[in-house]
């Protein structure tokens, strides 16, 4: 990372040249707008391509989809039915199969990856931190499909026994009174989109915390805070904003995430009543049996489920934008 | 002197030709060929078209992205030939771009049923048609059933629960295993049907041959229906079938071949040979197609892909039993051979 | 000072004390978990990828089932050069789209762009599978290695946009405003303040988003296809690892299993390769 003073006086060097000369003044200012007026439209041109692009998706998202939603309309969401033998489709199952397995998966990752970004931000040498922080990004590197059969073969077995033991101990309670000896089902998915999760999380709020000034840190330590204090009172504070942007990232992937969740989700279009059950996710839903989609309402009836997801996706950004400008109101850092 | 030396070298090359032609290469210059279709037969493709490029020089690329999968990218003319194991509908013959489309059967599989069941070895147990239909259709619960156990005298079954294991994505075998399901269950054709996907009545979803294989080795309890191949590799318990004549029968290669083998098999091969009449068959067996447009308008491409056609369903058959395959024989391939003879280039057939 | 004082001081140091333990635990346990499965996961693929990894693998085509040996490399050229390409998109568009939505806010539609990027993040990829075979295979008439790599600069734009934009907030606003009083222009300040500045996050995300596109096996079953020769045109069907990984992984032969994971193996050190590259080479020309 560039030190700040050093940047300026780079950006400063030609400037300050040529504006020494004093006939060139005028020319300098045009010269200026020119510049800054072709950068605004490159940039502002890039940006479009974004918007270019969401639109020619959701375009494409409903024309395949138009067959099934001119067949079932808005029941489409409220439906508990997917049999395409008998040309039935509905998608409540698996919305509730991926708003759990996301959520869950969510509140198992975020205090884990904000809690290792503190700890390897503040507290690992700084010699340690690189030999700690590439394999974590290494991690977010692992395909989804390698995942999904570590997931199966490794992690199923072992939620396996938890689930039997929580199932004697506790079977009382709803969630833990399920199928538990099948290992997967929701309580597999949900822990593996965690572990997926969990890097993504990790290596941006490592680096949005690095960016927190010393200046800040040390001069709550200066006033006898501990460590800790200065962190939660000022660090977090100062990055939450962008950690929640982090956190955005994360649960891109969480909902989105096709392959690993299919392994070990247990696949079902049954109701889930506990965390035992298996169920599907949208995105488990459509990679499962797009390839096979024999007939043109069964695939315009899967894309369905991919517009409904991108809704669904839309709904939880916008609670996200919510969060985000309640936080930014509160109370911040003081700036320098 | 003159004339007799150019008859001979034409009747020469004549010759040539024609046995250039049985030998299955293409004669009108195309060195690559695109396929994408059906994944259970990927492995033995993969081995046949590194063994074609060797003997004729032609790269073909063949992607196994499913049967659907193929059955689409040839409707949109994407690719010069699909795979499938299932049969095309009306629907999607009429979406066909290249107009009507034949199924030319390449090799034929079996689907084991295996189960998980500690103490109860592979083939000891034994499952008529109708206890197998109500397993699925979550109308026998149970491994201590009176029906199962009537069926397996001196077999220790344990009170288990069934824990029911499917496959989650949509697939030829289950098309295979449902249709079998259908022809001998009355209930499951009208409540569930046979389809590459269904909306089963439980339990469990698996991804792939291998995620049902796993599940079914992880649950105890579990029984599920996995390519033969996969049941080999993971050395998995599987259950003795009864076929139509009334015989207990393990899944096998012979059993798949066999249950190919029956009379009155339809010219266009769109047939599913579950549940065969012949006394040795397997029940659950199927075949795998080659999906080809009956008249290309390229004279070049519809050149290679009946020759290539050819020589799988001659040479390549070399390569079916080493991968767990069951090559075609008999009746099956006579009408294989006339079908690849119908493939036309312009109205004239290609192959004589 | 009275003694009541003096105690009620000590207990408020002994909870504060108490507090800054707990916290330093929790955030130990929490990277310890994490490195727990870092280690797990790794290990599983070193352990079953790293002994069929050998100078044979990286250098030969596939080979079919049954016959040893063979190899990637047409995987690994392939996925190279659809990565590479998509990069080539997916950088300056989400770099640009980046610096427009903080560097010039009074445009408005900048914050919708953000929002639009965030709902992007959660599009299955075989959604965008389906959606760059709508868009360029079905155009042009059969799959190439180009349309893969629209289908992953789709995945990898929305994650660069985020982390950059992230990146360019916290750039404190002390600074441009230093570099615009001192005459410097607003483009420049932005290319030659905000951006080394807030270099380190920017590659944290593109690396990020390029593994995750290297990851990623659905989109291409319906753009790059797969091919089991060699190749190095990007018009036609090309091979790719994730691909390749999931047909291994999928097959019943024991082999293949082994060659996935050996694929797989081969794909994180490139990542990792990637990552210690990047950053050596941005330290390179500026120092910490």
């Amino acid at each position: 990372m560039q030190s700040e003073p050093q940047a300026i006086k780079r950006a400063l060097g030609r400037t300050l040249i040529r504006s020494s000369a004093g006939k060139t003044r005028t020319r300098d200012a045009r010269v200026i707008n020119l510049g800054d007026r072709v950068f605004y439209i490159a940039t502002r041109t890039l940006a479009s391509c974004v918007i270019l692009l969401a639109l020619l998706l959701v375009g494409d998202l409903f024309r395949g989809a138009w067959e099934s939603i001119g067949q079932f309309g808005l029941k489409f969401l409220i439906g508990t039915t997917w049999d395409p033998v008998a040309r039935q489709f509905g998608t409540l199952p698996t919305i509730i199969g991926t708003l759990v397995k996301a959520t869950i998966g969510l509140l198992l990752a975020v205090p884990i990856s904000i809690g290792a970004a503190l700890f390897i931000t503040f507290y690992v040498p700084k010699w340690l931190r690189p030999i700690i922080s590439y394999p974590i990004e290494l991690l977010a590197g692992i395909p989804s499909i390698v995942f999904g059969l570590w997931g199966l073969f490794v992690m199923v077995p072992v939620i396996r026994v938890v689930q039997i033991w929580l199932k004697a101990h506790f079977g009382w309670f709803f969630l833990f009174d399920g199928p538990a000896v099948y290992g997967v089902g929701v309580l597999s998915g949900s822990v593996i989109l965690a572990i997926m999760v969990v890097p993504i999380i990790t290596a941006i709020s490592r680096d949005i915390l690095l960016t927190v000034p010393r200046l800040q840190i040390e001069g709550m330590l200066a006033l006898g805070a501990t460590k800790w204090e200065a962190i939660w009172k000022v660090a977090l504070p100062y990055a939450r904003v962008g950690l929640v942007g982090a956190v955005i990232l994360g649960l891109g992937r969480a909902i989105g995430e096709t392959m690993a969740v299919t392994m070990v989700g247990g696949n079902s279009f049954d109701l889930i009543h506990s965390l035992f059950d298996p169920v599907h996710s949208m995105a488990s839903q459509i990679a499962s049996e797009f390839t096979e989609a024999t007939y043109s309402l069964y695939v315009s009836s899967l894309i369905y489920v991919g517009l409904v997801l991108f809704g669904i996706t839309i709904c939880i950004s916008l609670l996200a934008q919510l969060l985000i400008w309640r936080l930014s109101k509160g109370k911040v850092a003081i700036f320098e | 002197m003159k004339r007799s030396f150019v008859l001979v070298i034409a009747a020469v090359a004549l010759a040539l030709t024609a046995v250039a032609a049985q030998a299955g290469c293409p004669t009108k210059g195309v060195k690559e060929l695109t396929g994408a279709g059906a994944t259970f037969p990927y492995p033995l493709y993969s081995k046949m078209f590194a063994e074609y490029v060797k003997a004729c020089n032609v790269k073909v690329n063949y992607q196994s992205i499913g049967s659907g999968g193929g059955i689409r990218q040839l409707q949109e003319l994407t690719v010069d030939f699909g795979a499938s194991d299932g049969i095309m509908d009306e629907k999607q013959k009429a979406e066909a771009r290249g107009g009507a489309a034949l199924h030319l059967p390449t090799v034929a599989g079996a689907v084991a049923v295996v189960y998980n069941l500690p103490g109860v070895k592979r083939a000891e147990l034994k499952l008529p048609p109708e206890v197998l239909a109500d397993i699925y259709l979550k109308k026998i619960k149970t491994w201590s059933d009176a029906r199962i156990k009537a069926a397996n005298p001196g077999v220790n079954l344990p009170a288990t629960d069934i824990a029911v294991v499917h496959r989650s994505d949509g697939s030829g075998t289950t098309y295979i295993f449902t249709n079998y399901l259908a022809k001998v269950s009355p209930e499951w054709k009208d409540k569930v049907g046979n389809a590459t996907s269904v909306n089963w009545p439980g339990d469990v979803g698996g991804k792939g041959n291998e995620g049902v294989a796993n599940s079914v080795q992880q649950i105890p309890g579990a029984v599920g229906y996995v390519e033969l191949a996969y049941a080999k590799q993971n050395n998995m318990a599987w259950a003795q079938l009864r076929n139509k004549s009334g015989n207990y029968l393990e899944p096998s290669l012979d059993g798949a071949a066999l249950a190919a083998d029956q009379p009155n098999l339809p010219d266009n091969m769109e047939v599913m040979i579950t549940d065969s009449p012949n006394a040795k068959a397997y029940p659950i067996s199927g075949f795998t197609w080659l999906l080809v447009y009956e008249n290309m308008k390229d004279d070049a491409k519809a050149d290679a892909v009946a020759q290539l056609a050819w020589w799988m369903i001659h040479e390549g058959q070399q390569y079916a039993l080493p991968l767990e395959y069951a090559p075609l024989k008999g009746p099956a391939l006579k009408k294989a051979e006339a079908l690849v003879k119908k493939i036309k280039a312009n109205g004239k057939p290609v192959l004589n | 000072m009275s003694d009541v004082n003096a105690a009620a001081s000590r207990r408020r140091f002994l909870r504060r004390k108490v507090t800054e333990r707990l916290a330093v635990g929790g955030m130990f346990l929490c990277a310890g978990v994490t490195i727990f499965f870092l280690v797990t996961i790794l290990g599983y693929v070193l352990y079953h990828g790293a002994a069929a990894v050998n100078w044979e693998f990286l250098t030969s085509l596939p080979l079919p089932p049954g016959e040893n040996g063979g190899g990637i490399l047409n995987a690994l050229i392939g996925s190279a050069m659809v990565v590479l390409c998509a990069a080539a998109m997916a950088v300056p568009i989400g770099l640009g789209a980046a610096v427009f939505v903080n560097e010039f806010p009074t445009a408005g539609f900048g914050r919708f762009v953000r929002f639009l990027a965030e709902v992007l993040t959660g599009v299955p990829s075989i959604v965008v599978g389906l959606f760059a075979y709508a868009l360029v295979v079905r155009p042009l008439g059969g799959f190439s290695g180009f349309s893969g790599s629209v289908a992953y600069a789709f995945i990898m734009i929305p994650i660069i946009l985020i982390s950059a934009h992230e990146a360019f907030r916290l750039v404190p606003d002390s600074l441009r405003e230093a570099s615009l009083a001192l005459g410097i222009p607003k483009w420049r300040t932005i290319l030659r303040v905000v951006l080394p500045v807030s270099s380190r996050a920017l590659l944290t995300g593109v690396v990020l988003a390029i593994s995750r596109a290297l990851g990623e096996a659905a989109p291409m079953l319906f753009t790059a296809f797969g091919n089991p020769y060699l190749s190095f045109n990007m018009g036609k069907p090309i091979a790719t690892v994730p691909l390749l990984i999931y047909t291994y992984a999928t097959a019943p032969y024991e082999d293949w299993h082994q060659k996935a994971w050996a694929a797989s193996f081969v794909l994180l050190v490139f990542v990792l390769f990637t990552s210690v590259l990047t950053r050596a080479f941005l330290r390179g020309k500026s120092h910490e």
